[in-house]
């Protein structure tokens, strides 16, 4: 019965909240409306996520939340550094290969964004058996110490997210 | 009209957004200084993350400081931003492995199956020719 009105209550739930968001201001009215798209929007797509991903720690998402925050800052930060002081013949740009444990396919996107919206790393490309990940670091004197900051810092707390 | 701002808000957004201006100025720089594209691609896929979010922020606090409501349109925005930066970044990434790279030059994926973006024949999805489904039948494998 669930369900069968409510397929996906996370995708409901973040739909009322992006529509508050949207409409700025809490009003009765708004709340009707953000409802109702929470209940129809899940029900129509339901064919386009044949098999939906699931959470396993709702609450540990929140907290990797912050943690991509605070390295995106002093992603930043170091960015900044590098552009500014460092000449470009002191650069020691280099191809990271990281293999992955993580598995499923919304596990391999998170962390794909993760890499590159932190330090001085972009994703570029995914092995052809979706076994690990090609990321380019823009100042890596030691290739291992970004991969295996990779693995334990993002890696490891997704693994423990998604089930 | 004109809303006047109290002296810690005017200090507060005038910070944020003198951060934000500098992020931004050094993100643009770095798209000049570096040396080849795929080096030029991390400085504003970051610089300008916090350059926008730094705008964002003052954005909320003035609005805080003059109506004394809290505006949240701008998380959606910093939502949406953190969302799309990787998706074009990787896009950008993907035309220099075709037109700059070659797999030799590249590090040697695991178990030697190669990289997606190469492997036109392989299993990535929506490269593989699936062949067309049967009149009047629904296909299910991709």
């Amino acid at each position: 019965m669930l369900s069968r009105f409510l397929p996906h209550p996370l995708l409901s739930l973040t739909l009322v909240v992006a529509w508050m968001l949207l409409v700025n201001q809490i009003t009765v009215n708004s709340l009707v409306f953000a409802v109702i798209l929470g209940l129809v929007i899940p029900v129509i797509t339901r064919p386009y996520w044949p098999d939906m991903p699931r959470l396993r720690h709702p609450f540990r998402a929140i907290e990797y939340v912050f943690v991509v925050l605070y390295d995106i800052v002093k992603a930043n930060i170091e960015v900044a550094l590098i552009v500014l002081f460092k000449p470009n013949r002191d650069l020691r740009p280099a191809w990271i290969t990281v293999p992955l444990d993580v598995r499923s396919p919304e596990a391999i996107t998170m962390l794909a964004g993760t890499i590159t919206l932190t330090p001085g790393t972009v994703s570029c490309d995914l092995a052809a058996n979706g076994h690990a990940v090609l990321i380019h670091a823009l100042h890596a004197p030691d290739p291992d110490v970004v991969r295996d900051t990779i693995k334990q810092r993002y890696e490891r707390r997704l693994k423990e997210i998604f089930a | 009209m004109t809303h006047d701002l109290p002296l810690w808000g005017e200090i507060t957004v005038t910070v944020f957004l003198i951060v934000a201006g500098l992020f931004a100025l050094v993100g643009s720089i770095g798209l000049v200084k570096l040396p080849d594209p795929i080096t030029r691609l991390h400085a504003p896929t970051k610089a300008t993350t916090l350059g926008v979010g730094g705008v964002l922020i003052a954005s909320m606090v003035y609005v805080f400081a003059t109506e004394g409501r809290v505006s949240m349109h701008e998380l959606l925005i910093t939502l949406f931003l953190l969302l799309t930066a990787p998706i074009s970044a990787l896009f950008i990434a993907k035309v220099h492995l075709h037109l700059r790279e070659t797999p030799d030059t590249l590090p040697e994926a695991p178990d030697s199956v190669g990289w997606a973006g190469y492997a036109a024949d392989g299993p990535a999805r929506g490269v593989r020719e699936v062949p067309p489904p049967e009149p009047g039948t629904t296909s299910t494998s991709i």
